[in-house]
């Protein structure tokens, strides 16, 4: 896996992080905030952006409709559902988790390794 | 549940892939349009904003392509892709995809239908409790196994034995039921009071018999099959209590036998009384004893256990038990003993016909696949991989069996209901577990099973016969791997056996066939056309005396005589073309007593009965009205008995009289007449003699009518002739001559192997047909090249005909003569279904020979018509 692409599991998560604090977004929108927010070490190729909001969309996360974007074009908006937000909720605190535990692993501050 | 909501979602994306497909291109058009703006803001130059847009985006084809497989499954679109190509290539080739199709579903049909009769008789449990520990026990004496038992043996069997949880004993024999029309013989049975618990069947309405309900003094009670609930009674609720009169006694309704209950042994039977008859003579043997098995303990160990009470019997009570043995056999092997062999054997040989079937379909395939080799090159090209174009083989094979196994159903559904009707009525009314039989789910998932591996099978041909390499350079046309030598040996192999087997097939059909012919030619002696038979049975309580007998008689044939439509009638204790049975030995007076007895048949006839069956007089006379109980007692004789016990003698004039009987009940022969088949049609006629009924009279006779119209629509006029004239007299088995001489055992027999073997010799001629046009089309389709060159160097088209038809004729002989070899070897085994044909009847065998050969030629004619318009040049541009 090369630095920059990004993590399947984790990108779902990333796409509902930034419509959790967004609100609604077309999809060059997110991923332009994802690249940002990784300060450009992430590329959001297309195809992954999409198989991800699509697969959020079947499960029904998100929802989507047309409208028209800032500089006049037509274009897809996202939002989460209820749904989605409870899932966020929950991806995130098992993220927290997962974290937390590599990070003793990764850097063991004293005496447990 | 989100999983397969998105399952769902994906699914019928299949449908509505095309309007996705393009509002994404339009999603994905404005994400980059809103890139390049932003490259542009950014200070980037138009062509190079583009640029690097383009390159973040990852590659639009592939994106869309990534978007696609994510709004529908994949898998499913590809299949979906494959059927539609499949189709098309079916339909582009109609022939081959018929024959594929008709040879395999006759070959599933086949198997099929073959299998449900296992499945019915074989499979399926019986429907009592842990049917295989049941056995039952029969009488056995020096003549056979299957004899009865006595009441006081039943008894001490069922006290002594150490073996069985429970004995008991059934007696299969019908009852005279009392209805509002009259008497009617009714199929029942009586048994002992715990027969039902020893089988372990409980009643779904009402009760059992209690256990000592069958003692003599106990009340009569009666338990109903469902069947007989529901045609008798129209499963009314309010049955139990009521009351049905039985041989004269009035018998209470206590219980309803299960829906699925059944007993061969005693089918068909309505009614179920418990035994009153705790007879004390050991010498009157009516019983069959049931009994179950202790835990550990084998059918042998009882046996022996059993032999061990039957000696011990046999000391104590010489008089009635000498030589008197009895058998113990699995009630399983009782009840489908006879028929498991024969269906095993069906089973095997329908199997191989399945088998040949998908052979001779995946020689088809492989044909085809020769013809598609330059298809499938041009597709690998194109960037197919191997696994998606065996995807695309192995699609194929599914489609090809599925409808296979369809039609397959259909055909084995018809075979059933032919070979039910092969059955006669009362034999079929004998084997209840074949109630069952049908598309049921058992026969279901055999189909499918079949289907999928014949599938398999299908699917493994192409796969095979191509290699890696071939598939790549099949443009070129010019490789040609070892497999496809391989297969041109085994295939010419097969063809052989294929054919030699329809030979063998063919002329038994054919020689059961003629078997059957001349059964129906044999000449019984009367005129069978326009005859009514009617059996009859008066109850013993109002004419136990002679003379009541005899008015009863007269009222019976002056009532039916006078019925229009009706030209003669006559009386008769047995009628022809039957089993044979009821015999007497006889002494010619004056002459000494034979060192065995005269066994022959006794037939006691009323004075019309030879008019009425226009037999043919040889000598003498026949019986008149005035030879009744007041005049000297006469017999009538057959050509059979005076020339086997009369040869040097003129027999009219002499007497006869019964081995070991009076002098007064000697009787003159007063004539003789041609044989009347009182035997079955299969056996030499029987030595008989006939007595006029006045003389002996008998309560039990049958009437034969000669009409004037159709005898088939008289038969219910006379059944109510007779019980107008009384209401008590039984009348039972109504059926014209003509179809007594068709349900008789050797004509039923006949025509039913006839139609069996006839039915898989069809079948076998057509596979093997089939398979010789597989195998030469294979080698045509290979030596195309080989073809063109020599037609290129001046062959004429008739060379070439001549080139692949002498192949085919090669074949075709070997496999007729390899089959007559076989028909003569395999003769023994047909010789005793045979009845005046030779095993090597010259006419049978050639013209299974002569319809084969033609049939064979014809269908290589085919692929020889497509060698020779080979134009050369194609043939040889394909290099």
């Amino acid at each position: 896996m090369g630095e920059n692409d990004v993590w399947q599991g984790t990108l779902a998560l990333m796409v509902m992080k930034t419509l959790e604090s967004m609100g609604t977004l077309h999809g060059y929108g997110i991923a332009r905030r994802i690249e940002q927010i990784s300060g450009d070490r992430l590329i959001v190729q297309y195809g992954t952006l999409y198989a991800a909001l699509l697969r959020l969309q079947q499960e029904g996360y998100i929802t989507s409709e047309w409208g028209v974007s800032d500089n006049n074009r037509r274009a897809r908006f996202y939002k989460l559902t209820r749904a989605g937000r409870k899932q966020v909720e929950k991806e995130s605190q098992r993220w927290e988790n997962a974290a937390a535990i590599l990070a003793r692993f990764v850097s063991p501050s004293g005496e447990t390794i | 549940m989100r999983k397969l909501r998105a399952w769902l979602l994906r699914f019928w994306g299949l449908s509505t892939r095309n309007s996705h497909d393009k509002e994404f291109a339009e999603e994905v058009e404005t994400h980059l349009h809103m890139q390049i703006e932003d490259n542009l803001r950014s200070g980037l130059d138009p062509a190079q904003a583009r640029r690097e847009a383009l390159l973040k985006s990852g590659g639009m084809e592939i994106t869309m392509q990534t978007y696609r497989d994510h709004t529908t499954l994949p898998f499913f679109e590809t299949l979906y892709q494959d059927l539609r190509y499949t189709l098309r290539q079916l339909r582009k080739n109609p022939g081959f995809a018929m024959t594929a199709i008709l040879v395999l579903s006759l070959g599933i049909g086949a198997t099929v239908a073959i299998f449900s009769f296992a499945d019915a008789a074989l499979v399926k449990p019986l429907p009592y409790r842990q049917p295989s520990r049941l056995v039952v026990i029969f009488g056995a004496t020096p003549l056979g196994q299957r004899f009865h038992l006595s009441f006081p043996d039943y008894y001490d069997f069922k006290e002594l034995n150490q073996v069985f949880t429970s004995f008991d004993v059934y007696d299969p024999n019908g009852f005279m039921l009392d209805t509002p029309e009259g008497a009617q013989l009714a199929p029942g049975a009586r048994v002992s009071a715990g027969f039902f618990r020893t089988l372990g069947v409980t009643p779904v309405f009402g009760r059992d018999f209690s256990p000592d309900e069958d003692t003599s003094s106990a009340p009569r009670t009666v338990m109903l099959s469902y069947a007989a609930w529901q045609n008798r009674y129209g499963l009314r609720p309010d049955i139990l209590g009521q009351t049905v009169t039985l041989d004269g006694h009035p018998n209470t309704i206590i219980g309803v036998l299960p829906r699925d209950f059944h007993f061969a042994p005693a089918a068909p039977a309505d009614f179920w009384t418990a035994e009153h008859d705790q007879s004390d003579c050991r010498g009157c043997h009516w019983l069959f004893g049931i009994a179950r098995l202790k835990d550990g303990v084998s059918i042998d160990t009882a046996w022996a256990n059993i032999a061990a009470i039957a000696r011990q019997l046999e000391q104590q009570y010489p008089d009635s038990n000498r030589g008197q043995s009895e058998a113990v056999i699995a009630l399983p092997d009782v009840i489908v003993g006879d028929i498991r062999p024969i269906l095993l054997l069906l089973l095997g040989g329908a199997a191989l016909l399945l088998l040949i079937a998908c052979v001779n379909v995946s020689s088809l395939l492989l044909v085809r696949t020769q013809s598609r080799k330059r298809e499938i090159a041009v597709r690998g090209a194109l960037g197919a991989t191997r696994k998606r174009l065996l995807r695309q083989f192995v699609t194929e094979s599914f489609v090809l069996s599925a409808s296979a196994a369809v039609l397959g159903l259909v055909l084995a559904d018809g075979a059933m209901h032919l070979l039910t009707s092969l059955i006669p009525a009362d034999t079929l009314a004998g084997m209840p577990y074949l109630q069952g039989l049908g598309l049921n789910s058992h026969v279901l998932l055999f189909t499918l099973a079949v289907s999928l591996l014949s599938a398999l099978i299908f699917s493994l041909t192409p796969i095979f016969s191509m290699s890696r390499e071939e598939m790549r350079s099949g443009l070129s046309e010019g490789s040609r791997g070892s497999s496809s030598v391989v297969w041109r040996r085994l295939g010419a192999n097969l063809v052989v056996i294929e054919l030699a087997t329809a030979v063998v097939l063919l002329v038994g059909a054919g020689l059961l066939g003629k078997s059957f012919y001349r059964l129906l030619q044999v000449d019984p002696g009367l005129q069978p056309s326009n005859l009514a038979t009617l059996p009859l049975s008066a109850p013993h309580a109002s004419y136990s005396k002679d003379p009541q007998i005899i008015a009863l008689q007269r009222q019976i044939l002056d009532r039916i005589s006078a019925l229009p439509g009706v030209s003669s009638d006559a009386l008769t204790n047995k009628l022809p073309v039957g089993d044979g049975d009821f015999t007497t030995s006889f002494v010619i007076t004056g002459q000494p007593k034979p060192a065995q007895p005269n066994e022959v048949a006794y037939r006691i006839v009323s004075t019309d009965y030879f008019k009425t069956l226009q037999s043919r007089l040889q000598a003498g006379r026949y019986f008149t009205a005035s030879d009744d109980s007041t005049h000297p007692h006469v017999a009538l004789i057959n050509h059979a008995l005076a020339s086997h016990y009369f040869s040097s003698l003129h027999p009219v004039g002499m007497t006869i009289n019964y081995d070991g009987a009076p002098a007064d009940s000697a009787m003159q022969v007063v004539g003789v007449i041609d044989d009347i088949r009182e035997g079955p049609l299969d056996t030499d006629a029987r030595a008989a003699f006939y007595v006029p009924f006045e003389q002996h009279p008998l309560p039990f006779f049958s009437l034969v009518a000669r009409t004037s119209v159709d005898p088939q629509s008289l038969l219910p006029v006379l059944s109510s002739a007779v019980r107008q004239i009384d209401p008590g007299i039984a009348a039972f088995g109504a059926a014209t001559m003509e179809q007594r001489i068709h349900d008789s055992p050797p004509a039923y027999l006949h025509r039913a192997s006839a139609w069996l073997v006839g039915s898989f010799a069809a079948l076998a001629l057509l596979l093997s047909v089939v398979g010789l046009y597989g195998v030469i089309a294979y080698s045509v389709s290979q030596r195309t090249r080989e073809i063109g060159v020599r037609m290129a160097l001046g062959a004429q088209r008739g060379t070439v005909y001549q080139l692949i038809m002498k192949q085919a004729a090669w074949l075709i002989t070997v496999g007729i003569l390899a089959g007559l070899a076989g028909s003569i070897a395999t003769a023994s085994l047909l010789r005793t279904l045979l009845f005046a044909t030779q095993s090597w009847d010259a006419f049978t065998l050639a013209t299974v020979s002569l319809v084969l050969g033609t049939s064979a030629l014809a269908a290589s004619y085919l692929p020889a018509r497509r060698a020779a318009s080979v134009n050369p040049l194609d043939a040889l541009r394909a290099e």
